[in-house]
């Protein structure tokens, strides 16, 4: 295994250095000398590791599991999000104080924009996903990852994909299509780093003890087919030069505007939404101590979500010059969508019964049931808003971004966190957390953050969109663009606000896992188990 | 009698499961758009963007504009008022990537072309607030010191005839020297390039003599966003769908 691995890695060395040789612009050269030092430097890690790819952190167990490439996410999936949450308080700064752009290239919202949103979905969120479908599957199949130093491949690529696609918007190389801004040699890397992950997890599955696969695996399954789909058709575009970073879109105008759609909607519906579902699938029964709520409903929940979320994407695009009949498919099965959504929400909430007492005594669950509160909420919204009356309000508005903020710091956020919390102690065979109460910290400076963030967005989306539209007596509109723009100042302060709580939140975690990971135990007082007596 | 837990058992058949069931929505969506001739309007006047305009396109995308602009007039009376004519789908038809955005944090500018001067855009880009007080917008100096680059640019049309954009063999021929005259109104060449390009604007569009910046590249491009289709011979009725 180590030889193959070897002389995939020589194979790379020489295809980055063939690139930097023949490189007509700056980009492909830093990127094919960037190749050359991944590959020689995996050469060197695998020569010096030998056979050992990972054991399982409890000596004890019976299964060889590979504890140590999930610990390796959990400190990529932490570092990734302070960075990410970080990323989007300079933005959210930039937008209330502008001189904040300095007037620089690399440092202009525009180019920091698609880093912020790389780094939270890409980077935190992907790290997340590869390590808990990476831990779960290994559970729910009783059996240790499949290919050798394959998910070390998956781990490390990953983390290449992330530092060519973050490098290369601040130096201006992007494609301009939102949530899929890498140019083509960096989508043509994701797919290979991809279809290996694929093959890993298809491997476990096939290793099971278990004749049944557990649900949380066919939403993984799902979640990374579905991504590999509509990565390749998205970004499929001609290169100027195979030795030049630039490229264009093989679609034009209005098929390109869809297919971006389709690919962007199902970015939230397969990468935010599915992967996720896997997550809460197994670590809130686990939490919880109780089985899912009903087998049914997940099935159920399972095939509409999926069928139906593919076809969303046109609500991106009511009114704009896309045929009619397309922006109704989308704006019908939108609302479609709210029905198997709530079915999750209702699954992952009921799971809880006959242990909703836990709420008072364990934070980490309170977060995932959190998470699960806000996954029920922005799927109540999302449907709303694709709604083509409400949508000629919302659309183009800061409503859309609380939108996405309350599903993504709400939903994705806290089950994130939850499975980190729950990982930590895990992963590195230590008989608790760190500190339990500084994940109650955590959960209030979240919360708290979420809600500012939200609530101030809410006001100034459907502030400035009314505004945009008002006519005064005489049939004049009444505000010209720069007025509207004014008036948003206080809630992007509030914004802004909302956002450093997240992100003081997220430090707390890195602080936690970061003491669980050396070993230490906070003095605290431990939540009470017992119920609490109830006065007569 | 199926049973779900056929599809539990055995990995491969989920897989070709889930492959159908995601993949139905976006065949019945996106196909068709390729093949309805309706989808775009028939309408006068679309051509492919000069070299010069291209480049600022390039800009235009390098810099993340779209973050914060659409390029998408809908058809609702405030917008028709504050920004003109809806826009049509044939006015994108040469756009790869399309640029229609999805945020207005700055104002649309599908129809910006010949609403401000030069002077203006150059002024404003280069320091926003010093004519629009209320702006959020960063300031983008350096556009006036980076030459356009220019030595590429028949490679750039290469890459946009392979995906459909109709640049002819003449227009890839002289498209380095296309990109110099539309900046510089006394050369010889600004009057082929009319030619071939129809409503090109050819000035000196940063006020500094010499070799194309890239603060000419991205005015002439916004100078000539929505101002191709001629709307008095437009048709609304006709191209309902």
């Amino acid at each position: 295994m180590s030889f193959l691995t070897i002389g995939a890695l020589g194979f790379g060395a020489l295809l980055g250095a063939f690139l930097a040789a023949n490189a007509v612009d700056t980009g492909i050269l830093a990127y094919g000398l960037l190749l050359v030092v991944f590959c020689v430097v995996g050469v060197f890690w695998v020569m010096r590791r030998g056979d050992d790819t990972g054991g399982p952190a409890d000596p004890n167990s019976a299964i060889p599991y590979n504890d140590a490439v999930v610990r390796a996410g959990v400190i990529a999936s932490t570092f990734w999000g302070v960075v990410g949450f970080l990323a989007g308080l300079a933005i959210a700064l930039q937008l209330t104080f502008p001189v904040l752009n300095f007037d620089l290239p690399w440092t202009n919202f525009g180019r920091l924009r698609p880093l912020h949103t790389s780094a939270v979905v890409f980077a935190f969120g992907g790290n997340v996903l590869i390590m808990s479908s990476f831990h779960i599957v290994q559970r729910t199949c009783q059996a240790r990852l499949a290919g050798g130093w394959a998910p070390w491949f998956v781990f490390w690529g990953y983390q290449l994909f992330i530092i060519m696609a973050a490098t290369g918007y601040l130096f201006g190389i992007t494609q301009s299509k939102e949530y899929a801004e890498p140019e083509w040699y960096v989508d043509l890397w994701l797919t290979v780093v991809w279809v290996v992950y694929l093959l890993v997890f298809l491997g476990t599955l096939w290793r099971r003890r278990e004749p049944h696969i557990y649900v949380a695996n066919w939403f993984f399954l799902a979640f990374i087919v579905t991504i590999a789909l509509l990565h390749i058709v998205n970004n499929l575009a001609m290169p100027v030069s195979f030795f030049g970073v630039k490229s264009y879109s093989l679609f034009a105008g209005v098929q390109d505007a869809l297919t971006q759609w389709w690919y962007g909607h199902n970015a939230v519906g397969f990468f935010l939404t599915a992967g996720f579902l896997g997550l809460m699938y197994y670590y809130v029964p686990k939490q919880a101590q109780r089985p899912v709520y009903s087998y049914r409903l997940s099935i159920v929940h399972f095939w509409s979500l999926i069928f139906l979320y593919i076809w969303a994407g046109p609500h991106h695009l009511h009114y704009t010059a896309l045929p009619d009949w397309a922006q109704t498919l989308g704006m019908t099965f939108s609302v479609m969508l709210w029905m198997p959504s709530w079915g999750g929400m209702i699954n992952g909430l009921m799971t809880l019964s006959g242990a909703w007492d836990k709420l008072r005594t364990d934070p980490i669950l309170r977060m995932l049931v959190m998470s699960i509160a806000f996954y029920g909420m922005s799927t109540f919204e999302g449907p709303l808003m694709a709604i083509k009356a409400v949508n000629a309000l919302s659309h183009y508005t800061d409503w859309t971004i609380g939108h996405v903020h309350s599903g993504a710091l709400g939903w994705v956020g806290m089950v994130s966190f939850g499975a980190i919390y729950f990982l930590a102690p895990r992963m590195w065979n230590r008989s608790r957390l760190y500190s339990v109460r500084l994940v109650s910290t955590h959960f209030w400076l979240a919360t708290i953050g979420i809600i500012l963030y939200i609530t101030a967005m809410w006001v100034s989306g459907i502030m400035q969109g009314l505004m945009w539209r008002s006519y005064d007596s005489l049939g004049f509109l009444e505000y010209s663009f720069a007025e509207t723009v004014a008036a948003m100042h206080p809630f992007y302060l509030i914004r802004t606000i909302g956002g450093g709580f997240f992100v003081a939140g997220a430090l707390v975690m890195a602080y936690n896992v970061f003491r669980t990971a050396r070993g230490d135990l906070r003095e605290e007082r431990p939540y009470e188990s017992e119920p609490v007596p109830v006065p007569a | 009698m199926f049973s779900h837990s056929t599809l539990e058992k055995n990995s491969i058949l989920m897989l070709i499961g889930i492959l159908i069931v995601v993949s139905i929505g976006g065949i019945v969506e996106i196909a068709p758009l390729f093949y309805l001739e309706s989808t775009i309007e028939k309408v006068k006047g679309m051509r492919p963007y000069t070299p010069l305009e291209l480049a600022g396109r390039n800009i235009y995308i390098r810099e993340g504009c779209y973050n914060c602009h659409s390029q998408m007039v809908r058809p609702f009376r405030d917008e028709i008022d504050r920004y003109g004519p809806y826009s049509l789908a044939a006015e994108s038809m040469y756009d790869h990537p399309f640029q229609w955005g999805s945020k207005r944090t700055g104002p649309d500018l599908a129809r910006v072309g010949g609403k401000y001067s030069d002077n203006w855009h150059r002024e404003h880009l280069s320091a926003p607030r010093s004519v629009v007080p209320e702006s959020v917008m960063p300031g983008y100096p350096f556009l006036m010191d980076n030459p356009a680059k220019i030595n590429d640019i028949a490679g750039h049309l290469k890459a946009n005839r392979a995906v459909g954009v109709p640049y002819t063999d003449a227009m890839i021929a002289s498209a380095a020297a296309d990109i110099v005259a539309q900046a510089d109104p006394d050369s010889d060449g600004a009057e082929a390039l009319v030619e071939r390009y129809p409503k090109a604007q050819v000035r000196d569009f940063d006020g500094r003599p010499g070799q194309p910046s890239e603060m000419d590249a991205l005015i002439a491009y916004l100078q000539m966003l929505g101002t191709l289709v001629d709307f008095s011979a437009y048709k609304a009725q006709e191209n309902l769908r």
